[in-house]
Formats: structure tokens, sequence, C-alpha cells
């Protein structure tokens, strides 16, 4: 009974962080009409920028101070800056231009972060363990699970729950609802898009980068991890409907688990299957459970 | 009048010198220029038939690296489990290999366009590499599989003791020699009624269909062209890389093949192997030169897009423009 909680909760913290990620890539097409190649990417940049200021700030120290969970965030600003800084330069050139110039873009803006991010910080993994034991570990029933596993989970709800009052509650989320739906009309009423694509990519960018720097003091920052967290970014938007925070959610939840269940009963096809869940989904309902064509 | 007869004066008076060229090359260049060049005639048959599918049908496959993996892992196969070490085989069972899996993967994806297409054709092309990738007591996993020196022409023609002098000679002049077949079928495809209706689908998918086009079964086979275009690729590229790795079948790989093909000009016939062979050497002196040989090819992209997005071929043909005929690309 207890390995069963513990699978799932290890379900629930992937599922977590996939939703932080594929949720950007959703709210970005969703809003935007732009698939972003890069997006793998800026999640790997939060989690470098989060180990390396935790790791600056701890200084060799093993013991980690509560204080230093509270620098998690500066991952998933930088990761926004990141974001607010690519948009107006290199992708507000091309939405006049055919799809496939914006996909080329952001796979040549993929290259270019992989090797910026090696430039930057070397080929060596950065590891910010110390954040990851100092929450210490739960027992449930005979197994032990460590706290900041829930820790990340946690962040996902409320990550998903903010997100949804922010697009649902809000003014902001108001315009942002109604450039995803028509662009032109919102245009001609009054609305600034070209700001309200700005704001959509940063705020993107930024769950992106919290997705990465809520994960690294567990497994670390290396460098591929942008690319592989790519793909299985697009396996969740596809499940769930591209454009579709709700559906986000829910394909990440699925990823999750049938993951889970791959790894534990039939490990060799885990990978697989997934691409293979996204495929059948794709003939079945090309939109997603939850998406609009 | 056959679509060759057609082929414009033009055309043939500025390839006649670059195929004398080429034919002469080994003897003139070292060893090592010939083999890379060879690298660059397969990836220019692959951008070739990737292009049909780009450039004339209008549909952007980031999912080609499955069939030039599932021509090499063919080849592989072969060599493995039948212990043959023929070209002709190895050509063979790459056809059979790719065409096959084409044909199932085109059946599933032509249904949709643009980004579904896209996307679609990524996730079924990983599913491909994390079979290879994972099932390692068939494929090698990520250690690959080796494939030794073939025997070309039936056996005629052997390796011999020097690998590499066998490469830069006897195997260059067969890589020539599928390379302008290759080239002359496609211009036959291209230039067929077949190739005018691609365009129609390309151009006006809602017109080519009142006018009578089954868009969907045009472009099925067009994906089945393709993708053997692309396993014939594979099939060349095996036995002059000496291993075969899950690494052609990610999809990383497949954006090398988008990138090459834009590069070159994705609008025009020779633009992709322009773009193959100049992207070849490109990646080849990167790679040599710096460890951030990601972030120059990166930057070429971003450039190309931004700024020269006919490509090379589409840019030179836009600065000399041609006397206004009837011709198409």
């Amino acid at each position: 009974m207890d390995t069963l909680i513990v699978h799932l909760l290890n379900a629930l913290l992937y599922a977590s962080v996939m939703f932080l990620i594929a949720g950007g890539l959703s709210l970005i097409y969703g809003v935007m009409r732009i698939v972003n190649l890069a997006h793998g990417n800026l999640y790997a940049f939060g989690a470098y920028v989060t180990a390396w200021a935790v790791g600056r700030a701890l200084g060799g120290a093993i013991e980690a101070s509560l204080w230093l969970y509270a620098l998690l965030p500066v991952g998933a600003l930088a990761a926004a800056a990141l974001g607010a800084l690519l948009e107006p330069t290199l992708l507000r050139p091309l939405y006049r231009r055919a799809e496939e110039y914006q996909l080329l873009i952001t796979f040549g803006l993929l290259l270019i972060l992989e090797d910026l991010m090696r430039l930057v910080w070397g080929p060596y993994p950065l590891q910010v363990s110390a954040l990851y034991e100092a929450l210490g570990s739960l027992t449930i029933g005979e197994s032990i699970y460590p706290t900041y596993n829930l820790l990340v989970i946690v962040v996902g709800g409320l990550a998903a729950a903010g997100l949804w009052a922010f697009v649902y509650r809000t003014q902001f989320g108001v315009v942002l609802r109604a450039t995803s739906q028509n662009m032109r009309m919102a245009s001609a009423l009054g609305v600034n898009v070209n700001r309200v694509y700005v704001q959509a990519f940063t705020l993107g960018c930024f769950m992106a980068g919290l997705g990465g720097a809520v994960i690294v003091p567990q497994q670390g920052a290396v460098l591929g991890m942008g690319v592989d967290a790519l793909i299985l970014a697009f396996v969740v938007v596809v499940i769930g409907g591209l454009g579709s925070l709700e559906g986000a959610l829910i394909g990440a939840l699925m990823v999750g688990i049938v993951r889970e269940a791959g790894i534990t009963f039939f490990p060799e096809i885990e990978l697989a299957v997934l691409y293979l869940m996204a495929a059948v989904v794709l003939l079945v309902r090309p939109a997603g459970i939850l998406g609009r064509a | 009048m056959t679509a060759l007869a057609a082929a414009p004066r033009r055309v043939l008076a500025w390839s006649a010198p670059v195929l004398l060229a080429l034919i002469v090359l080994p003897f003139v260049v070292p060893p090592y220029q010939t083999v890379l060049l060879s690298y660059g005639l397969v990836f220019a048959i692959a951008a070739l038939g990737f292009n049909l599918l780009l450039g004339y049908t209008g549909l952007l496959s980031f999912g080609h690296s499955a069939y030039f993996g599932a021509g090499a892992y063919a080849v592989a196969f072969i060599v493995k489990y039948a212990r043959f070490d023929s070209m002709e085989a190895f050509l063979l069972g790459g056809i059979v290999a790719s065409g096959a899996i084409a044909a199932l993967f085109g059946f599933v994806c032509v249904r949709y366009t643009k980004i579904f297409f896209g996307i679609l054709t990524l996730a079924l092309s990983q599913v491909l590499w994390s079979l290879a990738f994972k099932f390692f007591w068939v494929t090698g996993g990520s250690d690959g599989l080796r494939v030794p020196t073939p025997t070309l022409l039936g056996g005629f023609v052997r390796a011999g003791n020097d690998k590499f002098e066998f490469l830069s000679h006897r195997y260059y002049y067969y890589v020539l020699g599928v390379f302008v077949l290759c080239v002359a079928i496609m211009w036959v495809i291209v230039h067929s009624p077949f190739g005018k209706a691609l365009q129609a689908i390309r151009d006006n998918e809602t017109r080519a269909e009142f006018v009578g086009v089954q868009v969907w079964h045009y472009r099925w086979v067009a994906f089945v062209i393709s993708g053997i275009f692309t396993g014939v690729a594979g099939a060349l590229w095996v036995p002059l890389n000496g291993l075969t790795t899950p690494d052609i079948l990610h999809w990383t790989f497949s954006g090398k093949m988008v990138f090459f093909t834009v590069l070159g000009g994705f609008q025009t016939f020779f633009g992709p192997i322009v773009g193959a062979i100049i992207f070849n050497y490109l990646e080849t002196y990167a790679v040599g030169h710096t460890v951030y040989w990601q972030m120059v090819l990166g930057v070429v992209l971003v450039v190309l897009v931004l700024a020269l997005p006919a490509g090379i071929v589409g840019t030179l043909r836009w600065l000399a423009p041609r006397p206004a005929r009837a011709e198409t690309a």
C-alpha cells in the first residue's frame, strides 16, 4: 500500500514539473500561435541560474539555511527576463511569415541557448543537493520519502491554481484570453497586442524557469536537460490540447502516471509508450483532450 | 516530350562542368576531402527527398530522421542477422524498410497539416528513437551497431586492405552515381503531372480538391517517396560512418535536415542539394574549430531566417533573375 503511495507521489512530482513546462508552452501557443522549440532550454536556463545562485549563496556550506529556499524563484525570474528579451527581437519579425520560419528560428534559438549554457556554466552538472537534503524525509508506512518532493508537488499545485486565477479572474487574464481567441478583434478593440504577446511569452518562460528552479535540487542542472524536457512537454501538450492550461494539467497528470507505471513494470518501453500515447491522441482527437483545433 | 528532355538548357549547361568536377575530384584533393564530400552527397540525397515534402507539397516534417535511421538500421540488421555485405542488398533493404515505415507513418500523418503534422511526425520518429535506444539487445542501444565495408556492384568491387582508399575512390563514385540517379529521378517526379498536382495542393488545397486532385492520396504517395529517398541516403551513410547509432533517429537530426534544406532554399530544386553540402562543411569545420559549434549553427539559422529566408540558391536566383519563361523551379 505504501509503495503505491510512493509511486503516486512520484507521478505527481513528475506531473508538477511537466505541468509547469507544458503549461508555459501551451500558454505561449494559445496566445501567440507559436510553438516555441526553445522552451525546454528556458526550463534548463531556470535550473542553471537557480543552481548557480543557490550555490553562490551557500558558498561551500553543507547545511542549508531555510532562507535559501526563498532564492529558488530567481531561476524563474531569470528565464522570464530572457523571454522578455527574446520575444521582441527574434519572434516579432516573424509573425506575418509562414509557420515554418517560426519553428526554424526557435530551433536555432534552442541550439544557441544550449551552447550559451555550456559557455557560461561549463559542461559539468551543477548540483545543489543541500537544499534537497535539508528538508529531510517522511516515513510513509514502511517506505521513506524525501520531503522536498512534496514541496515540488505543492509548488506545482499552487502554480496551477495561481495561473488559473490569473487567467480567469484578473483583468489581464481577460485581455490574454481575448487576444488568444481573436487577435484582430482584440486589436481593433484597443488592446496593445504586441505588449500582450511580450507579457504572455514572459509568463510562459517564467513557468518553464520555475519548473527548472524547483526540480534542480533533486536532479541537478545538466546540459541536454532542456531538449529532453521539450519532447516530453510536447507529449503533454499534445495529449491535453495545444493552447489549453487545463489540458496541460490533465496531460501532465496522465504523462506522470503512465511514466511511473512504465518505469515500474516495463522500463524498456517507458519512453516509447509516452510517444505512442501522443500519437494515438493525435489520431483520435488531434486537438487534444481539451484543446480547440 | 519527357521532362528530362525539357530540362532547361541553362540547367544542363552548368550541371555538366559541376559533374565533371565531381568526377575528377578524388584525383585532385586529399582523400579526407573526398570522404567529406561523400557525406555531403549523402545528405544531399536526404535533402532532395525531404524537399519533395516541404518545397513541393508544403508539409514540414520534423521526423524525417525516422526514415534515415530506418535505412541505416536496415543495413545494420542485414549485416547482423543475414551476414550479407553487398551494397545492393543494403540499398534494397534500406528502400524496403524506409518505404514501409514511411507508408505506415504517412498513413497516419497526412491527414493533418501544419503544426499538427510537424508534431505528429516528430512524435513518431521519437517512438522509433526510443525503441532503438532501449532495446539494446537488438539494436546495440547507444553503442550502436558496427557495419563493415560492403562490396559494390554485386561483389565485383571489394574493399581490399585500405579502407580509406576504398571510401575515397570506389565508394565515392558509387555514392556519386546513386546521387546523380536520385537527382534525375526526382527531377522527373517533380516535373511530372504528379509533381504538378503536389504543387497545386501546396498552393491551394481547396482549389486542388475542387479540380479533382485527391489530396490525401497525393500527399501520402509524396510522403512515401520522400521517405524512400531519405532511406537510401541512410543506407549510403552507414558504410561511410562504419557505425549506426540511435542519434540519427533523434528529432534533433530531423531538425538538421530541415536546417540544411532551408539553408539552400526550399523553394528551388537544387537549393536543398547545395544547402546539404554547405551545411556538411559548416558543421564539420564548426565542430573542428570550436566547442560551441551548436551556437554557430544556431546563429547561422537565426540569421538565415531573419535575413535570407529564400536560402542560398533562392537568394542567388533573386539577385540574378532569369528571363521570364514558363518554367518551374
